[in-house]
């Protein structure tokens, strides 16, 4: 009957040495506690990166750096031959053109949500945004595997490819045949997956502009463009990039939905029509069946995709830091 | 210290274990797994034993076996003898099937198109690019294809169907085996990669003018359209029961080691080049010696009850002979 006796301790005569040390022990195991949970985090970075590295290893020793530089990559041949520059291209450019698409898009949305958007309609916009973000990644792969895949190889493709035909370097970026499985198609779900983390993020800085800065441009004449353009997103810049880094570090790792349109070819291809690759994909597909070699060569790649997403992450908060340095000057 | 004695009696609340007994638990290729689990409602309908059986992979169901994590392993690319007598494992052909390829063609059914072995071997090196290729003509003078690129779908996991593909062409297309070989993942030359059997038939569902192979009871559950093919007597045969028996006829179970055999581009009028048989692999003396002989219990009901289920959906049946064999593998070579 613990709690009746530390009742009635309490209730009895003051013991000040007493109290004192049963706050302090609380105080400390509280201390130690949060502090056990953080340095926890640590630990387990600590030991991804551990046994990655391990695993890696006999991948890392037996290529070194040409597994960067390498565009082969065929398991079966004796001895096997690993290259993850098919990868490597096909993450990057997947990425680059996601958000080129999101980026736009995904602000232009936030500012029709904070600026122009009558009050009605916010809540149903904003709404459909955050439900974009719960749909889980399987069913942006199907979506794309079933429909829009094979709408984008029946009419946009085969439009761009005549658009473009004999048009130099443009031509051989959109160069045919049109694929129902292509780095194009994957590039353009993860643009629709990243979406309402930069829309929202976006939404979140915005409404933190002063209403003074604003009014005051309104005040001397400004357009919706130019207050948008000089005051908000200037104000804003450091948390808007902040959510585009996030997107970007989603588009890099993100795994079901482009394993299932990318088309899984490790060949390097200039046409972004063709299919290709990326990091996570590979591993996904290949990782159940892989041994020896193969296996450390996919660990490997996870590495490097590990290590891809630090650099970005780290870019980012770079940046912000020197954003933010400028903006208190 | 009222929170570390709470935390204390939290801990010592106790799981109970079940006394049910455990479901025979399986791994490993997706090839065979229609029947499988068709064998597996029967049985547990006729004995209330369930079997698990996950359809992850030839490779890693021979990973599954290795670390002990099953009671058997299932794999379409047989392990040669010396790696079975290294791992203490035996294995033995479950039962046999075919793999086709097929075709997503506007206008033209199944078994209209006609392909051989070089053609096909050709056609994933990425050196028939197009429909109305003149090699493709020669075989189909009386088809109209299409002028259209060809879309190869191919599988981008390892794979054993893969590598009974591989393996025909191999034997059918000099360049194929000088450049790609054989294997359950290769390097391949052209083509889409998609997962597992179901993801190829999936791909060719949705794709036209796209080419692919899967186990026969995948094309013919989602309703693809196979070619026929050219065997090695230079006769165009139907995939059919038939053609499937006509080449497992003969193999020569009695003198393979470990049952290793591969029936690829067998010789015979009426057999159908790229039949395969799917593989069990077990423990010689398992930690679980119980499961093992519920395992063997199940094998044994599969082959004495399962033939016509089998043939249901396609799949050839191991003959008697030959199970006999197999049932003398068990007493010999299992422990109990």
């Amino acid at each position: 009957m613990a709690v009746q006796s530390d009742v009635m301790e309490a209730a009895g005569p003051y013991d000040r040495a007493r109290a004192l040390s049963a706050f302090k022990l609380g105080d400390v195991t509280f201390y130690w506690l949060t502090r056990a949970c953080a340095i926890s985090v640590l630990l387990i970075l600590g030991g991804i990166i551990l046994s990655l590295i391990v695993g890696a290893w006999p991948a890392i020793r037996e290529y070194g750096f040409s597994f960067l530089f390498t565009s082969r990559w065929a398991p079966s041949a004796d001895p096997p031959v690993l290259g993850a520059l098919g990868p490597i291209y096909g993450t990057l450019i997947t990425s680059v053109i996601a958000m080129m698409i999101a980026i736009p898009v995904g602000i232009g949305i936030a500012i029709f949500l904070t600026e122009i958007c009558p009050i009605w309609l916010r809540r149903p916009i904003g709404l459909a945004v955050e439900l974009l973000a719960g749909i889980p990644s399987i069913i942006y792969g199907m979506w794309g595997f079933f429909v829009l895949g094979p709408f984008l190889a029946n009419s946009f493709q085969p439009f761009m490819i005549s658009i473009f035909d004999g048009v130099p370097v443009l031509g051989t970026i959109f160069a045919g045949p049109p694929s129902y499985l292509s780095l194009f198609n994957a590039a353009l779900i993860l643009a629709i997956m990243v979406l309402p983390f930069i829309t929202s993020i976006s939404v979140d800085v915005f409404k933190t502009v002063p209403p003074v800065l604003k009014e005051a441009a309104y005040g001397v004449g400004c357009t919706t463009w130019e207050v948008v353009r000089n005051v908000v997103i200037p104000y804003t810049r450091v948390g808007v990039i902040g959510g585009v880094m996030l997107a970007l570090g989603r588009a890099l790792g993100e795994t079901m939905a482009v394993t299932f349109i990318i088309g899984n070819s490790f060949k390097i291809s200039s046409s972004i029509f063709a299919p290709g690759t990326t990091i996570s994909a590979a591993i996904a597909s290949e990782f159940a069946e892989s041994d020896g070699l193969h296996q450390s060569g996919l660990i490997l790649l996870g590495l490097l995709l590990f290590v891809l997403t630090f650099f970005v992450l780290s870019a980012a908060r770079l940046m912000l830091m020197r954003l933010e340095k400028k903006a208190g000057n | 210290m009222n929170f570390i004695k709470t935390i204390v009696a939290a801990g010592l609340v106790a799981a109970s274990t079940s006394a049910f007994a455990a479901d025979i638990t399986g791994a490993g290729a997706t090839f065979p797994f229609p029947v499988y689990s068709k064998w597996a409602d029967a049985y547990k309908k006729e004995t209330g034993n369930g079997l698990n059986y996950q359809s992850i992979g030839s490779g890693a169901g021979i990973k599954q076996i290795l670390a002990k994590t099953v009671t058997f392993g299932a794999t379409d690319a047989p392990l040669k003898a010396e790696a079975l007598e290294k791992d203490g494992l035996v294995q033995w052909p479950m039962v046999m099937g075919a793999i086709v390829p097929v075709v997503n063609l506007e206008g033209i059914k199944s078994g209209e198109l006609v392909l051989s072995g070089e053609v096909l071997g050709d056609i994933y090196l990425g050196k028939i690019k197009k429909w109305d290729d003149p090699a493709i003509a020669n075989l189909n003078p009386k088809l109209k294809l299409p002028t259209d690129a060809i879309t190869v779908v191919r599988r981008s996991d390892g794979s054993g169907t893969t590598f009974n593909f591989t393996d025909y062409l191999s034997k059918s297309n000099a360049e194929w085996k000088a450049k790609v070989g054989l294997g359950t993942a290769v390097e391949w030359p052209t083509g889409v990669g998609a997962k597992g059997n179901e993801g190829v038939a999936g791909n060719i569902g949705q794709t036209k003018n796209a080419i692919g192979y899967v186990e026969y009871a995948y094309a013919k559950q989602n309703k693809l359209t196979y070619a026929a093919m050219v065997n090695k007597a230079g006769k165009t045969v139907q995939p059919t029961v038939a053609s499937f028996q006509a080449a497992a006829a003969n193999a020569d179970w009695e003198k393979a080691p470990g049952y290793y055999v591969i029936l690829t581009d067998q010789p015979g009028e009426t057999s159908w080049p790229i039949t395969a048989a799917t593989f069990i692999l077990m423990h010689k003396s398992a930690t679980d010696k119980a499961a093992s002989q519920e395992a063997i219990k199940f094998f044994k009901w599969s082959f004495e009850k399962g033939g016509k289920m089998a043939e249901d959906l396609d799949y050839i049946p191991m003959p008697d002979s030959v199970v006999k064999l197999i049932e003398k593998t068990w007493t010999a070579e299992i422990k109990s």
